[in-house]
C-alpha cells in the first residue's frame, strides 16, 4: 500500500482537530457561564491533545523528518485540508455548540469504526479518542436541546446557526481517492455507513430540540482540497504567528 | 435552655479560633467575620476568572502544540478554581451572580496584577513564575485559614497552583537558555511583572486596613509584608538560576535580617491601579460583562428547559 494516502487521510484528521481546537480555545474567559469556559476548554484541549498524536504520526508516516508540530504550525493555507465547516467563526454560544454537535455526530461513529482498523497506530489514537469525543457529543447535544426547547429567542437563534451551519456538512461525507484506496486496504471505514449513523443523530437530536433541516439543499466543499473560506488565513497568522516571526526556535 | 448574649457568643467563638477548631458554615459567626470572607472568598474568585483573560489571550498564539496544551490546562483549572471559590462564598449565604455584579460595578476587587498586559509569549512563563508564585505563596498560609470550606478548597487550588508555577518556570528557563531574542523577551517579561508581583501582597502593613482583625480571626496567617518578604527571597535565587537580573538596584542580601533587602514599592502605581486607571482595568471588566450580557439568553434558555422539563415529570 502506498503511504501517501494514509499520510494525507491523517493530515485531515489532525487538521480537523486542530482547527476547531484553535476555534474553541478562542472562548477561553468569554464563556456565557463559567461551567461552559471549562467545558468549551476542556473539549479544546482534547481536540489538541487529538492532533498532537494524529500529526505526529502523519510525520511518522511521511518519512521527512516533520514532527506534529512542523505539520501544525509550518504549512502553507491550501496544505492544511480541514472542512470548511470547522474553520467557520465561533459567532455566539449557539453557533459554536451547533459547529461542534454537527461535527461530534460525525466524529463518533467515525473514531468507533477506525477502532477496527488495520492500521493499528490509528486503531490506538481512535480508541483514546473516541471516549473524549462521546463525551463532547453527550456535551453537545443537550446544549442542542435545551436551546431549541428552552426559550423562544434561543430556538430562533439556534435554528438560525443550523440554517448558516448546514451547507458544510455534505463536504464531511466527501469522498475522493485518498478514502477509496484506505477502505479497500482496511484502514478505512466506509464513510457512507458513517453518515447514515450522523443522519440518525442529527435528526434526533434536532427532533427533540424542535429545529428543523433547512430545505436549501447548497453544499459546499473545499477544505479538503486545502481550498478555504476567508477566514483560514486569520486563524493561520493567530497560529503560527510564534513560528513565523522566531523560526527554527524552541519553546 | 437560656439563649447565649451575643458576647458570649463572640466568646466561644473566638475561642473556637484561638484553639484552632475550624468555623463550619452552621456554626455561628460574626456578621464582620461572615462579610469580611464573603469580601474575600469572592475577590479571589474573580481574580481566578478574571485572570483566565491576559493568558487566554494566548491560547489562539502558543508557539507550539505542547505549550497550547499546557497553557488550555492552565486557564481551565483557572476557571475551576473560580468555581469552587463561589461555592465557598454559597456557603456564607452569598448569591454568586450578585458578587459577580459587584465586581462588574467596580464595588468588588479582583487582583490588580491581572490588570496589567500580557504582551509576548514570555509573558505567559513569567505570569506562572511570579504571579502563580505570589499567588501560592497567600494561598499556602490561607490552607490553615480558620473557615473550613475555604482552607479546604485552597489545599485543593495550592497543588494546581504549584503545579502552574513550576510549568512557568520552565517554560521561562527554555527561553533563557534560548536565542538572544528569547533571552531578551524572559527579561522584558521580568521586568513589567516583577513590581506588580510584589504589588500582589497588598498594601504595606502600616497601610493595610483590615489586617488586624483578619489575623486575630485567623482569616490572615501572615502579614502582607511578610509574605511579600517570604516571595523576594524565595524568587531572587531562582531569577539567578534563570539568568535573569531581577529590575532593583536595591536589591541586597541583608546578612544581620537574613533576608534581602529591596526597594520601596511605588505606592502611587499601585493606589492607581486599585482604583481603576490600570493598564487593561476597563478592559478587564468590559470583557466579563459582555461574556455575561451575551451569555444571557443561554442562561434563560437553561433555566427555561429545566422548568418544562420539571413540569413534564410533575405532569
Amino acid at each position: 500500500m502506498n503511504n501517501e494516502a494514509l499520510f494525507r487521510y491523517l493530515l485531515r484528521l489532525g487538521d480537523d482537530s486542530l482547527i476547531l481546537g484553535q476555534r474553541l480555545g478562542e472562548w477561553c474567559g468569554h464563556g456565557p457561564i463559567l461551567e461552559e469556559d471549562i467545558a468549551l476548554t476542556n473539549i479544546a484541549l482534547d481536540l489538541i491533545g487529538q492532533a498532537t498524536s494524529i500529526l505526529n504520526y502523519a510525520g511518522e508516516v511521511e518519512g521527512k523528518g516533520r514532527d506534529g508540530d512542523k505539520l501544525a504550525f509550518l504549512r502553507f493555507e491550501h496544505e492544511y485540508t480541514n472542512l470548511l465547516l470547522l474553520e467557520q467563526p465561533n459567532g455566539d454560544f449557539g453557533d459554536t455548540i451547533m459547529r461542534q454537535f454537527l461535527f461530534d455526530a460525525f466524529r463518533k461513529p467515525l473514531f468507533e469504526q477506525l477502532i477496527h482498523s488495520g492500521d493499528k497506530q490509528l486503531s490506538a489514537i481512535a480508541e483514546k479518542s473516541l471516549k473524549e469525543t462521546k463525551y463532547h457529543l453527550r456535551h453537545t447535544s443537550e446544549w442542542i436541546i435545551r436551546l431549541g426547547d428552552g426559550t423562544e429567542e434561543s430556538h430562533q437563534r439556534i435554528q438560525k446557526s443550523l440554517d448558516n451551519l448546514w451547507r458544510y456538512t455534505d463536504e464531511i461525507f466527501m469522498t475522493d481517492s485518498v478514502d477509496e484506496e484506505l477502505t479497500k486496504n482496511g484502514i478505512l471505514p466506509d464513510l457512507s455507513s458513517i453518515r447514515s449513523i450522523w443522519e440518525e443523530t442529527v435528526k434526533s437530536v434536532f427532533a427533540e430540540a424542535t429545529i428543523t433541516i433547512p430545505t436549501n439543499n447548497w453544499k459546499f466543499e473545499g477544505g479538503r482540497r486545502g481550498r478555504h473560506s476567508e477566514h483560514m488565513g486569520y486563524i493561520l497568522s493567530d497560529l503560527q504567528y510564534m513560528q513565523r516571526a522566531y523560526p527554527n526556535m524552541e519553546w | 435552655m437560656k439563649e447565649l448574649s451575643i458576647s458570649e457568643l463572640e466568646a466561644r467563638f473566638q475561642d473556637k479560633i484561638d484553639r484552632e477548631i475550624k468555623i463550619e458554615p452552621n456554626d455561628w459567626m460574626p456578621d464582620e467575620y461572615r462579610k469580611t470572607l464573603i469580601r474575600q472568598i469572592s475577590q479571589h474568585a474573580h481574580s481566578e476568572v478574571v485572570g483566565m483573560l491576559p493568558e487566554g489571550n494566548w491560547i489562539s498564539r502558543a508557539p507550539n502544540l505542547r505549550r497550547k496544551a499546557v497553557l488550555l490546562a492552565k486557564v481551565q483549572d483557572e476557571a475551576g478554581h473560580g468555581l469552587y471559590l463561589y461555592s465557598a462564598t454559597e456557603t456564607l449565604g452569598a448569591d454568586r451572580e450578585s458578587t459577580i455584579d459587584d465586581m462588574h460595578e467596580g464595588k468588588a476587587k479582583y487582583s490588580s496584577i491581572f490588570n496589567y498586559p500580557a504582551l509576548t509569549w514570555a509573558d505567559i512563563g513569567a505570569i506562572g513564575w511570579l504571579v502563580d508564585g505570589a499567588a501560592i505563596l497567600n494561598q499556602v498560609a490561607l490552607c490553615r485559614t480558620s473557615y473550613g470550606p475555604y482552607a479546604r478548597a485552597m489545599v485543593k487550588i495550592c497543588k494546581e497552583e504549584s503545579f502552574h508555577q513550576r510549568q512557568g518556570y520552565e517554560s521561562l528557563m527554555v527561553l533563557a537558555k534560548g536565542t538572544t531574542e528569547q533571552k531578551a523577551m524572559a527579561q522584558d517579561a521580568l521586568n513589567r511583572f516583577w513590581w506588580p508581583a510584589l504589588m500582589m501582597f497588598g498594601p504595606s502593613d502600616k497601610d493595610s486596613p483590615h489586617s488586624a482583625q483578619s489575623m486575630k480571626w485567623k482569616i490572615k496567617r501572615l502579614s502582607n509584608d511578610e509574605l511579600r518578604q517570604n516571595f523576594v527571597d524565595a524568587t531572587v535565587p531562582q531569577a539567578e538560576i534563570l539568568g535573569l537580573t531581577i529590575p532593583d538596584e536595591k536589591l541586597k542580601w541583608n546578612e544581620e535580617r537574613g533576608h534581602y533587602d529591596f526597594s520601596e514599592i511605588n505606592w502611587d502605581e499601585f493606589y492607581q491601579v486599585l482604583a481603576g486607571n490600570g493598564p487593561c482595568n476597563r478592559e478587564r471588566v468590559e470583557a466579563r460583562k459582555k461574556a455575561k450580557e451575551e451569555g444571557a439568553w443561554v442562561r434563560e434558555a437553561a433555566n427555561a428547559f429545566a422548568a418544562k422539563r420539571a413540569m413534564k415529570k410533575t405532569a
